[in-house]
């Protein structure tokens, strides 16, 4: 099954549709609360980047019988030392951001922990692209 | 301690989940910062004083189900629009985030860590 969701760009209250709708289809399918949780949550923390960093972007989702494969790709500034950008703490948020309860440079680390695969490739200027996936089983 | 103890003792109103005040809490987290809620591993009361449609979104995503709002935030209409998808309960307090904490603490609620 093939989904695809549109970030908008600075539209905070929008950051999450694609992570609900992933979160009923997957409740539909019968897949197991504790995996739609990893799922979601790695899914909203990648939508949020995409708005509170980006300037917002796609996001595609594949859902198969074993796995869901999902990728947030952002039209943006890019992320010029991932290493960096994956340590826990390490943030460049806004104060919009901030207010808005992000910013704790969480969010990568989170989606590691929460993801069996994390794929995290960059282009300074160009975007970032996050791809993600996690095992049903 | 049931909810509707909670309210009782917060003083609190009741904005959505009032069919649910019966049921018993026995843990609660207490954080501003959806970054830091996102990373729970269970299902925990929360207390915030971060009130927009991202403290939603955020239980909604983390399957947390109770919001206490401290400080006089009081949930708005899409808000409350959105956590009724979620059969969630939103109560609001005017007390602040430390007296909120420490007279739950005191009636016996759990911290998570
Ligand atoms: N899509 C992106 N585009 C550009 N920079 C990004 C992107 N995603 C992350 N970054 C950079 O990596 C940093 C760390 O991201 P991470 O998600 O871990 O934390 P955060 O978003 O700053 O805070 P939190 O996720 O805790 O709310 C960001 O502050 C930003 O500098
Ligand atoms: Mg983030």
């Amino acid at each position: 099954m093939h989904q695809e969701y549109t970030v908008i760009e600075g539209d905070f209250t929008n950051a999450g549709t694609a992570s609900s709708s992933v979160k009923k289809t997957l409740k539909q399918l019968g897949v197991a609360p504790q995996i739609v949780k990893r799922v979601v949550v790695a899914l909203y923390e990648a939508e949020v980047n995409a708005i509170a960093h980006a300037y917002g972007g796609k996001v595609l989702v594949d859902i198969e019988a074993d796995k869901i494969h999902m990728v947030v790709a952002d039209k943006g500034p890019g992320i010029p030392d991932i290493a960096q950008a994956m340590q826990e703490g390490y943030s460049t948020a806004r104060p919009e951001v901030r207010d808005m309860g992000f910013g704790a440079g969480m969010g990568l680390p989170n989606m590691q922990k929460n993801v069996d695969v994390l794929n995290v490739t960059s282009e300074v200027g160009v975007g970032t692209t996050v791809e993600m996936i996690v095992n049903f089983v | 301690m049931t909810l509707r103890e909670i309210v009782e003792k917060l003083n609190a109103t009741v904005y959505l989940g009032q069919s649910r005040l019966d049921e018993d809490v026995t843990t609660a987290f207490a954080s501003d910062l959806m970054s830091d809620v996102l990373t729970l591993k269970d299902t925990p009361m929360l207390i915030t004083g971060l009130c927009n449609v991202q403290t939603i979104r955020t239980c909604d995503m983390a399957t947390l189900d109770i919001v206490v709002f401290v400080r006089n935030k009081k949930p708005t209409p899409d808000m409350v629009e959105l956590a009724e998808d979620n059969d969630m309960v939103l109560i609001a307090t005017s007390y602040s985030m430390f007296k909120t904490c420490g007279l739950l603490f005191d009636a016996g609620i759990q911290p998570l860590y």
